[in-house]
C-alpha cells in the first residue's frame, strides 16, 4: 500500500503543498491540485466501493464526470454530509474526508458480496421479479435491498452552506474550454461579441491541456505548448468573461441554460466558512457553441470490472496531468489508435508497458509507429478474454480473434499486470445538445451519434461534433465558427497542423470469450451493475423499445445516466435484434448532465424565504396578545388568541361566545378588496355575478356569487355601490388574485366593450370589524357623530366617515349573523383603528377573535366558505342558494351551464346541516356519510365539509354534502368512523337565529 | 423557458407570464339559445395539437395584458404575437 506511485514531471500538481485528507477513516496524504481520485491512486488505492447488485469490488475507472464507480459520500456531519459525488471530481483540499458508498459494513469485506456467487440466479430484473409478489413482502424486501444497496446517507441536518443564484445574459456561451472552445471563445469575443466561457475543470485547456507528442503539434510547437499560450493570451480580452469549476446543468429552449458554478468546494475547510458554496447561474444567450468533447469508450469483455481496469486517456491524464502512474505493469486494450497515445506517455515517465492487445488487425498510423519505434509490444487481432483477480486485477488472459471476430482462436496467453488501460473509441458529448431538443444523426464508420438539426442559434464544435483529429478539429471549427458568427476575423485559419491520423478501424460491441455467453460477466453499466447478458435476454423476453430496455434492465439509469454504457447497449441491442444503430435511436438525456445539489437548486429560497409572508397591518398587535396564527395562502392570519394555558378548543369556546354574547373583533385586512370603476360597472357586476345589480342604490351593500363557466361556484363576497360609477367588490381571502384576473380576463378578451377598470386595492386597507350586540355602542364612541340608527344606516349599506380626520369607510355587514360593522381605512392607520376600537369596546368586554372562531360563527348561521364547503363542483342550487340566481337577467358568467343535463340532476350532492344524536359528539371535516351500515358495498353519499362545536347552541353541529340532500330533511344517515360509527341526522343548514333578529339586535 | 415578446412590454422571461390555453374561442354572445352540445363545445372541447397552436397568454407579473402567441408546441418556437381582436398574423 506503500508504494509510491507519484513522479515529477506535473506543471499542475504542486508537490511542495502536501494536504491530509481521510478516506474511510484512514489519513492518507495528496498534493494541492490533485483530485480525490489521483490522491488515491497516487496511495495506491483502486478499490473504492462495491457494485449495485452483486456487490463486486470495484475501482476508479475514468478522470471525470462519467466516473461510474467511484461514487464517495464527502464529509461526515450530519449537516454537510453529500453522497452520491465522484471522486475524480472532487478536488483535494486539507480535512477532507470521504468514504465508499454501496459497501456494508466495509469496502474490504462486503456482506452483499454473496450475491456475486449467486449472480447466476440474478438476472435483468431480478428484483422486479422476484420481489413483486406478494405485495405483502415488499416492505421486508426493501429493508433489505435499501441497507446492501447503500446509495449514500442523505444530510439528517438543514444544510449551514449558503447556495446563489444569479442571471447573466451574453451574446455568445461557449461550453468547455478545451482547444476548440478557446478557439471559439477567442474568435467570438475579438468580433465584439461579449462573450462567456465555462469550463467545468479548475484551470482551461481540456484533453490538448497535457497532450505532449510528436505526433501532434500546432505550428512547430507542442500543441499543450501552443494552447497553454493562447489560454494566456485570453486575458486580454475584455468582452470575455471565464468562468470555472462551472459546469452546465441543463440546456433548455430559448438558449436559457443553467450553470453550476462551485466556489468553495475545493477550498481547506476553515477557508470554506461564511462563502457562498455554490452559485446557479440562469444563463441567456443569443448564441451557445458547445464544445465539450468526448468521452472514451469501455471495451465490453468477460470481467471487465475489475479494480484496476480503466479507461485509457484516463491512465494518460494520471500520469501526464497529476503525475501519478495507475500501476507499474501496465496493459492496454483496444480497438483504436488513443490507447497509443497512453503506452507512449507511460513509457515516456518511465511505466512499464506489458502490451497493447490491439483487436485491428494493423494500423499504420504515425502514433501506432511511435510506439513501435519505443519497443512497445502489440498483440493484433486479439482479444481479452478474462480478467484475473479479485479486489484489483493480477493479470490477463489473451486469445487471437477470429477472421469474422464472432469468437477466439488459437492458444491462450496469460499476461501478469496491476492496471489494465481499455478503449472502445469515442463517444461525442451530446448530452446538452439534445437536451436542448436538437436531433442526432448516425455517423456509420465509428459508430457516433452526432448533432444533427437543431432549432436554436447554437453549433457543436470539436470533439463533441465528431472531430476527434487535431487537423480535423482546428479546421473544422474556424469555419464553424466563422460561419455561425458571420465573421472573417479568425486567428486560427492557417494553423501548421501535425496529426496522427486513425485509418484502420474495427468495432466489436460484445467482445467473445472462450467461455460460452451465459458464463462471462461483460459489464456494461457499471453503476447499476447490468451486463450484456441482461440486455441479451430482455431481447429475448420480447422488449423491443431501447427505452423500454433500459427500464427493465436499469443500464443507464444510475446516477450517471450511463454516460459509458448507453452505446454498447445500443450496440449490442441492434446487433440482436439485427437492426441499424441509425434506426435504433437512442434513449433520452436529461438534465441535469451532472447531479446538482439541493442547494444550488433552492439557492436563497430557504427558511422564511421560501415564500412569500404577508402580514397585516394590525399582525403586530396581534402577535403582542398571544395569537396563534394560521396560513391563508401566503397571508398570516390571527387563528385564535388563548388566554393562559387555554388549548384551541376552549378559546375558540370562549371568543365564539364573547362574539354573540356582547362584542367580539375581527382583523379582515386579508380580504380580498377590488376597486371597479367606469360608466359599465354596474353591467360588468351583472355579468359576472349570479344575481343582479343595475338597481342596487348608492351606499347600499350586497352579496354576491360568483360562478365559473362550467356553473360551479368560484367566489363569492360583498361589494359595495360608493358611487354611480363605483364599486368595491370583496373576495375570499385566497382567491382575491385569481378572481381579479378572471374579471380581467373577461374584460380584456370578452367584454372590451365595456368601460370598466379593475385595480386591486386589498393592500391598500386595513379592515377591522367589530360585531355582536354592543357593537353599534362600540362604534358610535369610535364615530360619535357618525348616525347609526338602523333608519339611516341599515344593515347592507355603507357611509363614508371621518376618524380623527382620517377618512375611512364604514359597511354594515354581517358574515356572523350578528349586528355587526366593517371598517376600511387606510393601511398604516390600521392599528391604531383597531386600538381604538379595542378601547372603546373594553367596557363590553370586546373580545378579539380569529379565523376558527369567524368560521364557527359562520357554520352556526349555515354561511358557505366557498373552498372549503365548496369544491369545484357545487352549483348555488346545489348549494341551496336559488334565490341569488337572478332569473331576469339574460346572461352570467356560469349561467347557461346550470340548466346543463348534468347540472339538473335531482341527485346531485346537495349541501346540508347535519345534527349528531349525541350533541357532545363532534364530526371530523371530510368524514363520510352513509345511509346503510350493513349492506356491502356502501354507497358512499357524501361527505362533512364543516363541523365544529357551538357554545351558544350547546350542541354539535356541521356542514355537509350529501347526494339528494335537499329531500332528505330529517333522514337518519351514519358517519362511520374507524372504531365507531355516528348517528346523525340531516336538517336545514341554519342552526342559529333562522329569522335573522340579531342583525339588528 | 421561453422568452416572450408581449406586445405591450417587449421580450421577457416566461416566468412573468401565464398561460391561458387555446385561442380564439368566443364566448357564445347569446349562451341561452344553445343546446347542450353547442354549449359543451364551447365549454370544454380544446385542440391539443402537436405543432402551430394558437394560444393566449397573459402578462401577468407585467403590464396584465392578454394577447395571442402562435406556438409549435413540438418545439416551443413563437412564430409570431398579436394582440387581443387582432387577425392572426399568419394562418
Ligand atoms: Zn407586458
Amino acid at each position: 500500500m506503500s508504494k509510491n506511485l507519484r513522479i515529477i514531471n506535473s506543471k499542475y500538481i504542486d508537490q511542495t503543498s502536501r494536504i491530509s485528507f481521510k478516506f474511510d477513516g484512514k489519513t492518507l496524504y495528496g498534493f494541492k491540485g490533485d483530485t480525490l481520485a489521483s490522491a488515491l491512486l497516487a496511495n495506491d488505492i483502486h478499490l473504492v466501493g462495491r457494485s449495485f447488485k452483486y456487490h463486486r469490488p470495484r475501482g476508479i475507472m475514468a478522470c471525470g464526470p462519467e466516473e461510474p464507480n467511484a461514487i464517495v459520500q464527502v464529509g461526515s456531519d450530519a449537516s454537510m454530509t453529500e453522497p452520491n459525488t465522484r471522486a475524480t471530481e472532487i478536488e483535494l483540499y486539507e480535512g477532507l474526508e470521504a468514504s465508499s458508498q454501496n459497501c456494508w459494513p466495509s469496502v474490504n469485506f462486503d456482506i452483499g458480496a454473496v450475491n456475486n456467487f449467486f449472480s447466476p440466479l440474478i438476472p435483468a430484473a431480478f428484483y422486479y421479479k422476484t420481489f413483486m409478489w406478494p405485495a405483502n413482502f415488499w416492505k421486508l424486501y426493501e429493508y433489505f435491498i435499501r441497507k446492501s444497496a447503500g446509495l449514500g446517507k442523505s444530510p439528517t441536518e438543514p444544510d449551514k452552506d449558503i447556495y446563489d443564484h444569479r442571471y447573466l445574459h451574453c451574446d455568445v456561451l461557449v461550453v468547455g474550454g478545451g482547444i476548440s472552445g478557446i478557439i471559439a471563445a477567442k474568435t467570438a469575443a475579438k468580433n465584439n461579441f461579449n462573450t462567456l466561457l465555462i469550463d467545468d475543470k479548475n484551470i482551461l485547456g481540456g484533453t490538448t491541456l497535457f497532450q505532449k507528442n510528436e505526433c501532434f503539434k500546432i505550428n512547430n510547437s507542442y500543441s499543450n505548448e501552443w494552447l497553454k499560450k493562447e489560454i494566456e493570451n485570453l486575458k486580454s480580452l475584455k468582452n470575455l468573461t471565464i468562468k470555472t469549476r462551472t459546469s452546465l446543468a441543463a440546456y433548455h429552449s430559448y438558449n436559457y441554460l443553467l450553470a453550476r458554478e462551485n466556489l468553495t468546494d475545493h477550498l481547506d475547510l476553515n477557508e470554506k466558512k461564511d462563502k457562498i458554496r455554490q452559485r446557479l447561474w440562469k444563463i441567456r444567450a443569443k448564441k451557445v457553441i458547445i464544445a465539450t468533447g468526448a468521452m472514451e469508450r469501455p471495451l465490453i469483455f468477460n470481467n471487465n470490472d475489475r479494480p484496476g481496469i480503466m479507461l485509457s486517456s484516463s491512465i494518460k491524464k494520471y500520469i501526464d496531468y497529476y503525475g501519478v502512474k495507475c500501476g507499474q505493469q501496465i496493459s492496454l486494450f483496444t480497438n483504436n489508435d488513443s490507447a497509443y497515445e497512453t503506452a507512449i506517455s507511460l513509457s515516456n515517465s518511465g511505466v512499464s508497458v506489458n502490451s497493447v492487445i490491439d483487436i485491428r488487425d494493423k494500423s499504420n498510423s504515425l502514433i501506432v509507429k511511435q510506439a513501435e519505434k519505443l519497443g512497445i509490444k502489440i498483440h493484433w487481432k486479439h482479444t481479452v478474454v478474462n480478467t484475473n483477480g479479485y479486489k484489483k486485477i493480477n493479470s490477463i488472459e489473451i486469445m487471437k480473434l477470429s477472421d469474422d471476430g464472432t469468437t477466439v482462436v488459437g492458444k491462450k496467453m496469460k499476461e501478469g499486470c496491476d492496471c489494465l488501460g481499455i478503449s472502445g473509441g469515442w463517444t461525442p458529448r451530446v448530452h446538452l445538445f439534445t437536451q436542448s431538443g436538437g436531433k442526432l444523426k448516425f455517423r456509420d464508420n465509428d459508430n457516433v451519434f452526432l448533432p444533427d438539426k437543431s432549432e436554436l442559434d447554437q453549433i457543436s464544435i470539436g470533439s463533441c461534433n465528431g472531430d476527434f483529429e487535431l487537423d480535423e478539429v482546428t479546421k473544422n471549427s474556424v469555419n464553424l465558427i466563422n460561419k455561425f458568427l458571420k465573421v472573417n476575423n479568425n486567428d486560427y485559419e492557417n494553423l501548421e497542423i501535425i496529426s496522427s491520423k486513425e485509418i484502420d478501424k474495427k468495432n466489436i460491441w460484445l467482445l467473445p470469450s472462450d467461455k460460452p455467453l451465459g458464463k462471462t460477466k461483460p459489464f456494461l453499466d457499471f453503476q447499476n451493475d447490468s451486463t450484456a447478458n441482461d440486455v441479451k435476454l430482455a431481447l429475448r423476453e420480447g422488449f423491443k423499445s431501447i427505452e423500454h430496455v433500459k427500464r427493465y434492465t436499469t443500464t443507464g439509469m444510475a446516477t450517471d445516466q450511463g454516460k459509458l454504457s448507453n452505446m454498447h447497449a445500443l450496440g449490442i441491442i441492434a446487433e440482436t435484434a439485427g437492426v441499424k444503430m441509425g434506426e435504433l435511436g437512442t434513449t433520452t438525456f436529461r438534465p441535469p448532465y451532472t447531479p446538482l445539489t439541493f442547494g444550488a437548486i433552492v439557492g436563497r429560497n430557504v427558511g422564511e424565504f421560501f415564500d412569500i409572508t404577508r402580514k397585516t397591518p394590525i399582525h403586530d398587535w396581534h402577535a403582542k396578545h398571544n395569537a396563534e396564527f394560521e396560513n391563508v395562502g401566503q397571508w398570516k392570519r390571527a387563528w385564535y388568541y388563548p388566554i393562559g394555558n387555554e388549548n384551541m378548543h376552549e378559546a375558540v369556546q370562549r371568543e365564539s361566545k364573547a362574539a354573540r354574547d356582547s362584542a367580539g373583533i375581527l382583523d379582515a385586512s386579508t380580504l380580498g378588496k377590488i376597486d371597479i370603476q367606469g360608466s359599465d360597472a354596474s353591467e360588468f357586476l351583472n355579468r359576472v355575478y349570479t344575481n343582479a345589480w343595475s338597481k342596487l342604490e348608492i351606499g347600499k351593500c350586497r352579496y354576491g356569487l360568483m360562478l365559473n363557466e362550467d356553473g360551479m361556484v368560484y367566489d363569492d363576497g360583498v361589494t359595495t355601490r360608493i358611487s354611480e360609477n363605483h364599486y368595491l367588490m370583496t373576495t375570499t381571502t385566497g382567491g382575491a388574485a385569481n378572481v381579479l384576473g378572471k374579471l380581467e380576463d373577461y374584460l380584456q378578451t370578452e367584454w372590451p366593450e365595456l368601460d370598466v377598470y379593475l385595480t386591486s386595492v386589498t393592500d391598500h386597507y386595513a379592515t377591522v370589524s367589530i360585531c355582536g350586540p354592543n357593537s353599534k355602542k362600540i362604534l358610535s364612541k369610535v364615530i360619535p357623530d357618525l348616525n347609526l340608527s338602523d333608519k339611516e344606516f341599515p344593515h347592507m349599506s355603507f357611509k363614508n366617515a371621518l376618524i380623527d380626520n382620517i377618512k375611512c369607510r364604514v359597511m354594515r355587514i354581517s358574515f356572523t349573523g350578528e349586528h355587526s360593522y366593517e371598517i376600511n381605512i387606510q393601511s398604516s392607520y390600521g392599528k391604531s383603528l383597531w386600538e381604538k376600537c379595542f378601547e372603546a369596546g373594553k367596557e363590553f368586554n370586546i373580545t378579539p377573535y380569529g379565523t376558527e372562531t369567524m368560521h364557527l360563527l359562520r357554520a352556526e348561521k349555515g354561511f358557505i366558505i366557498a373552498g372549503q364547503d365548496t369544491d369545484g363542483t357545487m352549483t348555488p342550487v346545489d348549494l341551496q342558494m336559488d334565490w341569488i340566481i337572478s332569473k331576469k337577467k339574460y346572461d352570467f358568467i356560469g349561467k347557461r351551464s346550470l340548466y346543463r343535463s348534468d347540472t339538473i340532476r335531482d341527485d346531485r350532492k346537495q349541501l346540508v346541516g347535519l345534527l349528531t344524536d349525541d350533541p357532545k359528539e363532534v364530526l371530523e371535516e371530510g368524514a363520510q356519510i352513509v345511509l346503510e351500515t350493513k349492506k356491502q358495498p356502501i354507497e358512499m353519499l357524501g361527505h362533512v365539509t364543516s363541523s365544529y362545536f357551538s357554545p351558544n347552541l350547546n350542541k354539535s353541529i356541521a356542514l355537509a354534502v350529501v347526494k339528494n340532500g335537499k329531500k332528505l330533511k330529517g333522514q337518519k344517515m351514519f358517519v362511520p368512523m374507524k372504531n365507531k360509527t355516528i348517528n346523525v341526522t340531516i336538517t336545514d343548514t341554519v342552526f342559529l337565529d333562522k329569522e335573522n333578529k340579531r342583525l339588528n339586535a | 423557458m421561453f422568452l416572450i415578446n408581449c406586445p405591450y412590454c417587449g421580450e421577457r422571461d416566461q416566468s412573468e407570464f401565464s398561460a391561458g390555453g387555446e385561442a380564439h374561442i368566443v364566448r357564445p354572445k347569446q349562451p341561452t339559445e344553445l343546446s347542450d352540445d353547442e354549449w359543451a363545445e364551447f365549454l370544454f372541447m380544446r385542440k391539443n395539437i402537436k405543432g402551430i397552436q394558437f394560444e393566449r397568454w397573459n402578462h401577468a407579473h407585467g403590464c396584465r395584458k392578454w394577447f395571442n402567441v402562435i406556438r409549435d408546441t413540438s418545439n416551443d418556437k413563437i412564430h409570431a404575437v398579436y394582440k387581443m381582436g387582432e387577425e392572426p398574423p399568419i394562418k
